[in-house]
């Protein structure tokens, strides 16, 4: 049984097909990578997976369980159980240290434990950042600490929607090192990137375009960091396109 | 770690890391508890200070004789039935037909101290007498005598029956001030009762007034106990003023609880707005904290424990400003200061968290229906 598996998904806004037909499967372990156009359909479906929002039709198949039909309250505890989130702007609790917004995952999930916290900031590199409130971070290091609150319950999948879309270069690297470390311990990825250096060390990369499935690039070569050769086909078409 | 030392760990970085947002909520509800323990205190002093303003009026218990006049000695006995921090003062009163450069006036012989506590509404200008040999002048007989406080002022009085040639008793008193009351007293002269004693000879007291801290049941009681002990005087309430007292009191107290609860409702009104606001702009940190795994429970216990601290911390101050208030409004209103209700202090405490928790539920509840999937998008 897969981990994350949809079918036929369908978010309608009025007129507006934001996902039309989607399916798709996602294994354990696996590293999916997601790019498109903007408005493709992108966050509609990671706010899906990620039990935020309800496909208009459509299974959505996580562990076994349709999230489809779930209720809101069960939403929140399998968002809580199962999902680590990172977003493109890093949506810290302002007034919150480092140390604390990476608790407060803890918090909600069982019980926060402050030295695992700070482990979970040594991993990203910020073990002497830990108690610096957001505002007296850099972009890099905030987004850093959401991953380290992302990780830091062990969730069965991290959705990441544009993580390093505010980033530079050397904290993009930062955050793609840590993806690796991830992948390499098991845990499920799936990454929406604009930035084909993201998608291309990815095992799978998925394209969406109009809400439709458009294509699927296979890395074959994936053992790591490597690139796969139908990225430079891809980007060509994506050239061409722009 | 203990998921509460998290909980307290939360709020009061909220607290105080976002101080000046803060500080505006904290001010609406410490201004808003400040006025309510002020009126809450007035409220309940009002019947205290205006009981002394009443007494001020004058006295409330009148002593006559049963039949014809009666000694000092009974009046200190029917002095005793009263309670030793009820009775706030008597003056006993002896009349006496003297005459001043031979036109008759009459003397009134009291007990200065008494007179002072049972009609303190008498202006003196200059100064009450102090000790025997000096007299106080009504204002008219003052403008008839062309008198002034500081002059020396001869008494002098015929004894009844005296044989034809006797002369008269004399008596020269220093003249202390002159009496401005608007009644009857501006046409007699008032002097010790040793003094009128020496001057006429010894003779019986005429009437006791007597200013007694009581409502009207409790002096009926005293007026009754008082004619049982000591059957040669008779106690009568002056019962104008002991009713009006009661009335006044109770229109007063009327009006104030109007205005505390119409304060209340404004308080509620104005920090339910600031809580709205406070709740409002925190919207994209409730969809944050829903995104993460925060059940909607879990989110009001939060802000609800945010905004009860922040009503506490409004309760204290308010509870020691509105001290501070009431202190004010009493001396500039009353001329009097104010005991410091103890109780107070919780009550305004509690009311103030209450309301402030109350208040902020509504926004709180409102604000957990957020979308989570909105932070996701980053609008
Ligand atoms: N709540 C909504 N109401 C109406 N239209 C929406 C809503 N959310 C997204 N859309 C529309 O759905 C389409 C897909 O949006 P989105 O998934 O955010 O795209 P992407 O993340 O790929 O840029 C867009 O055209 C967007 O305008
Ligand atoms: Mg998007």
């Amino acid at each position: 049984m897969s981990l994350l598996e949809l079918k036929h998904i369908y978010k309608i806004y009025g007129e507006l097909h934001a996902l039309d037909d989607v399916s798709l499967k996602v294994e354990k372990g696996e590293w999916v990578s997601i790019m498109g156009p903007s408005g493709s359909g992108k966050s509609t479906m990671m706010n899906i997976i990620g039990c935020m929002d309800k496909p208009s039709k459509g299974e959505v198949l996580l562990d076994g369980v349709d999230i489809a039909k779930e209720s809101a309250k069960n939403l929140t505890a399998i968002r809580r159980d199962k999902i680590g989130l990172i977003f493109q702007q890093f949506h810290l609790v302002n007034y919150l240290t480092a140390v604390e917004n990476v608790m407060l995952a803890q918090y909600y999930h069982s019980l926060p434990d402050e030295k695992e916290a700070l482990e979970a900031l040594d991993r990203v590199g910020l073990a002497d950042r830990a108690n610096h409130l957001p505002s007296q971070l850099s972009g890099g290091e905030q987004q850093r600490v959401c991953v380290a609150r992302a990780l830091i319950n062990y969730p069965e999948i991290i959705l990441a929607d544009e993580p390093t879309g505010n980033l530079d270069e050397a904290n993009e690297e930062i955050v793609v090192d840590l993806f690796h470390k991830l992948h390499d311990e098991g845990t499920t990825l799936i990454v929406v990137t604009h930035d084909p250096e993201v998608a291309e060390v990815a095992q799978r990369t998925l394209v969406l375009r109009n809400g439709r499935l458009h294509k699927e690039i296979v890395n074959q070569n994936f053992t790591g960091k490597i690139h796969f050769e139908d990225m430079e086909s891809f980007r060509k078409e994506e050239k061409g396109n722009a | 770690m203990k998921k509460s030392q998290m909980y307290m760990r939360m709020i009061f970085a909220s607290l105080m890391r976002r101080r000046s947002r803060m500080l505006v909520a904290l001010l609406s509800i410490a201004i808003g508890a400040t006025i309510l323990s002020g009126l809450v205190t007035v409220y309940y002093d009002v019947p205290r200070q205006m009981g002394a303003q009443f007494r001020n009026y004058g006295a409330n218990l009148i002593l006559t004789g049963t039949d014809g006049g009666f000694s000092l000695e009974d009046t200190e006995k029917a002095l005793k039935v009263f309670a030793k921090d009820e009775l706030v003062g008597a003056a006993p009163f002896r009349y006496e037909n003297i005459r001043i450069h031979e036109h008759p006036v009459v003397a009134a012989g009291t007990d200065m101290e008494g007179a002072k506590a049972t009609s303190p509404f008498w202006r003196v200008e200059g100064d009450w007498c102090s000790t025997d040999g000096q007299i106080m002048v009504g204002k008219n007989v003052a403008e008839s005598f062309r008198l002034k406080a500081g002059e020396m002022l001869t008494l002098s009085f015929t004894p009844e029956n005296a044989p034809k040639d006797t002369p008269d008793e004399t008596i020269d008193l220093e003249i202390t001030g002159i009496l401005d009351t608007g009644g009857s007293e501006e046409d007699y002269v008032y002097l010790s009762l040793h003094d009128l004693e020496t001057l006429t000879g010894a003779g019986d007291l005429d009437v006791c007034e007597v200013s007694v801290s009581a409502q009207s049941d409790q002096l009926k009681v005293y007026a009754d106990q008082i004619g049982v002990t000591v059957p040669a005087i008779s106690a009568h309430l002056v019962k104008r003023v002991t009713a009006s007292e009661t009335t006044v009191l109770s229109k007063l107290q009327a009006l104030v609880l109007l205005v505390t609860v119409v304060v209340l409702a404004l308080t509620m009104i104005c920090v339910a707005t600031t809580m709205t606001a406070v709740v409002t702009e925190r919207r994209k940190e409730i969809g944050l904290r829903k995104a993460i795994g925060a059940s909607d429970k879990s989110i009001i216990g939060e802000f609800l424990g945010e905004s009860m601290m922040l009503g506490g911390i409004g309760g204290i101050l308010g509870a020691a400003l509105g001290f501070v208030f009431a202190q004010q409004v009493s001396v500039h209103v009353f001329g009097s200061s104010i005991r410091f209700q103890w109780l107070l202090v919780p009550v305004t405490i509690l009311v103030s968290i209450v309301v402030t928790g109350l208040s902020s539920l509504l926004p709180i509840r409102s604000a957990t229906e957020v979308d989570p999937a909105l932070v996701l998008k980053g609008e």
